[in-house]
């Protein structure tokens, strides 16, 4: 996947740039005279959580068609270290969290215009190995001696969430790991070194055919919100209300749900 | 005589004028020492201070710390046990395919650890190529055990041992070795009694540097043998959860590691390398 | 068992790209044998090929009638002192000296006896915690004897054993190796370059050059009829070969053109001709009287030589004479200057070749 390592850097060099064409604007308007009236460009930059990265890669698109001056940058990364990177003064005109807790963060800290508007749900799903070796079926079978379990790390939100479902319905999992993220979960079920994972729906779905996903209803007990929201101090703040709506809209919620999201 | 030479010695030094002042060296030396220092400042300015002692006093933080000083002696010492004969291998014999073999030693060097950690888990894993027939004999599986982060941990700290061993084989007098043979010493006995002896420097800073590297070691280890507390999550993979979280506690872990690394390696220090 | 065979009998043949090495040795039992020659002729290499540490195309090594050839290093029944000792530095002398015994299976406390009775015969019993580095270099010299000695060796092998030494403690030391060495039955093989070591230290004499023996014989017969220029100049000696004819000999000169050389005695064929530059008297002008040889040479080059001044001449022939500094002074000499370089046909020795 080299577009988000792509986009990353386009970020950092975003910033010398946007420097760069405010400085140089009115030699500009003297020489650029005989090339006739030509609106500026606008890049919109837009900080959202690596699991929104393909849906938001694929609207991307069809916006800028439809706004042909203005060109997308993203970000995509862990949310809480967006947050960290918002806080810091990085230069975004849209935050998209994958989760309510960091929006909290960054609406005390950075501030956004108006209030943050939940577009997505991400539910959790039993990752097995496409062969389902342990024969699991549903929830209650991850806490069976003998079946490997790989959880998240309580520090980050699968296993925050999947911490959540386990003290809701009463069913101990004694997992062998609690991975650093997502992704290190799903290798481990990819490789068939745990029987299952606790991940969400829409890694499931990314990982395509590699990884066999089971739904169950005690997901219900920790669903997780995706807020997004435009900035306070959002360079293009009318391109970035365009974006918001984008993905509020229809056509944005079935986009989202194609890549396993719920949407309200 | 005496007299007059202690006379002479409280007598002022005659100032011979040194040559010009070596700015082309001393400049850039001090700038590389500040860009390694400074980050490290950067931990330290940073660090909640008043809550310093509590989350030191939490059993995450010892379990971690104990986890991580333990496996990473531990894979010295089997890094140690292999790469010393390994580095004697490639500096003091001639085989066919030596130089590949030399070049493939270093490949934990250069590929990423946590491609690394899935190399190893595609060989050792439940379903590894020879990882599968260690679990269908024995229903043994390595991944997600304290063994796995040793594992992990030779694999990208062993050969920093390798190259430091071999460099000091290669510049150790074989003079000497022939000389122990003229006295009727067996190969093996040169070996132990002579050749290790004379290149003991070089396996000590071979291990120090082995071992820092196991201490630090997170991608490998994070990729084979996972995060649980207490078994396979050492200060790395804390530092890294605790990231996750809350930053100040990452620092506090980060502070604890490098305090205790630091404490080891200027005691290991003076008491071996009292050479000049 | 009779002494039918001598302690070393050894054809040693070895080739290296830039090298080539053939030559062959007999040590009689408690004989001493020096290997003279300049730097890069293969001394060194005989020494590592009777140890078994230089590989051997060709040839053999026998000790004591015992075929060695293909025995490795460390069973063979030698002892070596290395030109720079290499005495193990995390080891104390006596530890030092205790290592063979302790590699031939000697238990420990027995190896540790043995090496302190060979420090004290050495004179450094008071040394024996020492550590290499601490000791002067007469002092490891004697450490690495008594080291080689240790493992009670049939062949002592010693490379340029004095050549690390100051002129002062090489004589010392030279004394007491020349003790020891006669208080050894076995071969001993020394390797050096200075001919004072094989004067002193060697019952016999052979000269290496080029990877090949070119002259071997008593260090007193070496000394007084050399056969190469390298020994000639070692050994301080004008040395020419030509043919004789009676009291006449023709030798080459420096050009290549034929030079006339009378001497005493009547000789014939091929010959060597040999004086001393003490022999040469210099005038400005042509010295006649009792039959002598004179040439009419170019001053060269001038240097102290002890209480005397060797003057180097070139011309016909090249030569070196020694005069005393007023001879010097009186002749008012000068590079480039022509004189009269005279010596005695009595003066002149002849040889065959």
């Amino acid at each position: 996947m080299p577009r988000p390592l792509f986009h990353r850097v386009a970020v950092l060099l975003a910033v010398p740039g946007l420097l760069g064409t405010a400085a140089c604007a009115p030699v500009e308007d003297t020489t650029d005279g005989s090339a006739g009236p030509e609106q500026p460009e606008t890049t919109l930059t837009v900080f959202a959580a690596a699991s929104l990265t393909e849906s938001f890669e694929q609207l991307a698109t069809g916006f800028e068609q439809a706004n042909p001056h203005v060109s997308v940058e993203f970000n995509f990364a862990g949310s809480s270290d967006l947050a960290a990177q918002i806080g810091e003064g990085a230069p975004a005109d849209v935050f998209a969290s994958a989760n309510t807790a960091t929006m909290d963060l960054v609406v005390d800290e950075a501030g956004v215009a108006g209030e943050p508007e939940t577009f997505a749900q991400n539910v959790l799903e039993i990752a097995v190995p496409a062969d389902n070796p342990a024969g699991i079926e549903g929830f209650d079978d991850l806490a069976d001696d003998g079946v490997k379990v790989a959880l998240c790390a309580e520090e980050v939100p699968c296993g925050a969430a999947s911490d959540t479902v386990m003290t809701a319905t009463g069913v101990r999992i004694e997992p062998v790991t609690r991975e650093k993220d997502v992704k290190a979960a799903l290798t481990k079920v990819q490789l068939g070194e745990v029987d299952a994972a606790l991940v969400y729906r829409t890694d499931v779905i990314a990982a395509g055919g590699t990884v066999q996903g089971i739904g169950f209803p005690e997901t219900e007990q920790a669903v997780n919100d995706y807020p997004i929201a435009v900035l306070a101090d959002a360079p293009n703040a009318g391109p970035a209300a365009d974006w918001v709506a984008l993905v509020t809209s229809d056509e944005g919620a079935s986009v989202l749900a194609d890549a396993g999201f719920r949407t309200p | 005589m005496s007299t007059q030479t202690s006379a002479r010695r409280r007598e002022r030094p005659i100032r011979v004028a040194s040559g010009r002042f070596p700015w082309l060296l001393v400049v850039p030396a001090l700038l590389g020492f500040a860009f390694l220092l400074l980050p490290f400042l950067g931990l330290l300015l940073r660090a909640p201070w008043p809550t310093l002692g509590t989350r030191l006093l939490m059993p995450e933080v010892l379990g971690a710390l104990r986890l991580s000083l333990t496996t990473a002696t531990v894979a010295t010492l089997v890094s140690l046990v292999l790469g010393v004969p390994l580095a004697w291998l490639l500096a003091r014999t001639e085989f066919p395919g030596r130089r590949v073999v030399r070049a493939l030693v270093t490949v934990p060097l250069v590929i990423p650890p946590i491609v690394g950690g899935v190399a190893l888990l595609l060989v050792l894993g439940r379903n590894g190529v020879l990882g599968q027939y260690i679990y269908a004999w024995t229903g043994y599986s390595l991944p997600f055990t304290t063994a796995a982060v040793v594992v992990a941990q030779v694999f990208v700290a062993m050969p920093f041992l390798v190259i430091s061993v071999e460099g000091a084989l290669r510049g150790a007098d074989r003079r000497y070795e022939d000389a122990a043979a003229t006295l009727g010493a067996s190969r093996s006995t040169i070996f132990r009694r002579v050749t290790l002896p004379m290149v003991a420097p070089g396996v000590l800073a071979g291990a120090v540097l082995c071992w820092s590297r196991a201490l630090g070691e997170f991608g490998a280890t994070v990729m084979f043998a996972g995060n649980f507390p207490g078994r396979t999550q050492t200060m790395p993979l804390a530092v890294y959860l605790a990231m996750q979280q809350s930053p100040d506690a990452a620092i506090v872990l980060s502070l604890v590691l490098l305090a205790v690394s630091l404490v080891i390696l200027i005691c290991l220090r003076d008491r071996w390398v009292s050479a000049p | 068992m009779t002494p039918t065979h001598p302690a070393l009998d050894a054809r040693l043949v070895v080739r290296r790209p830039s090298f080539a090495l053939d030559v062959h040795l007999r040590v009689a039992p408690g004989e001493v044998l020096a290997l003279l020659g300049p730097n890069g002729a293969g001394k060194s290499t005989v020494l590592r090929a009777l140890a078994g540490l230089a590989p051997m195309v060709d040839g053999h090594v026998r000790v004591d009638g015992l075929d060695l050839t293909a025995v490795p290093t460390e069973r063979r029944p030698i002892g070596m002192v290395f030109q720079d000792y290499l005495l193990f530095d995390h080891m104390s002398a006596l530890e030092n000296v205790a290592f063979g015994p302790r590699c031939q299976g000697v238990p420990k406390t027995e190896a540790r006896t043995r090496a302190a009775r060979l420090l004290d015969r050495v004179g450094l019993a008071d040394h024996a915690g020492a550590r290499p580095r601490s000791l002067s270099g007469g002092q490891a010299q004697r450490v690495a004897l008594a080291r080689a000695l240790a493992t009670r060796p049939r062949l002592l092998l010693l490379d340029e054993p004095l050549a690390a030494l100051d002129a002062h403690t090489r004589f010392s030391v030279r004394s007491h190796l020349q003790r020891h060495l006669a208080d050894f039955g076995g071969a001993t093989v020394i390797v050096t370059h200075d001919p004072l070591d094989a004067m002193v230290l060697a019952d016999r004499v052979m000269v290496v050059e080029d990877g090949a023996l070119v002259q071997q014989g008593s260090p007193v017969d070496v000394a007084r009829r050399p056969r190469t220029g390298y020994v000639a100049r070692l050994v301080g000696l004008n040395l020419y070969r030509g043919r004789a004819d009676g009291t006449r000999v023709t030798v080459t000169g420096t050009s290549g053109a034929p030079v006339a050389v009378t001497v005493a005695g009547t000789h014939s064929g091929e010959v060597f001709t040999a004086f001393t530059p003490r022999s040469v008297a210099l005038y400005r002008t042509r010295p006649d009287g009792s039959p002598r040889n004179a040439w009419r040479l170019a001053v060269d080059g001038i240097e102290r030589f002890g209480d005397q001044v060797r003057v180097h001449l070139t011309g016909e022939v090249d030569l070196s004479a020694d005069i005393t500094p007023a001879g010097l002074a009186e002749l008012a000499l000068a590079p480039g200057d022509l004189v009269w370089a005279s010596v005695k046909a009595t003066e002149v020795a002849c040889y065959p070749a």
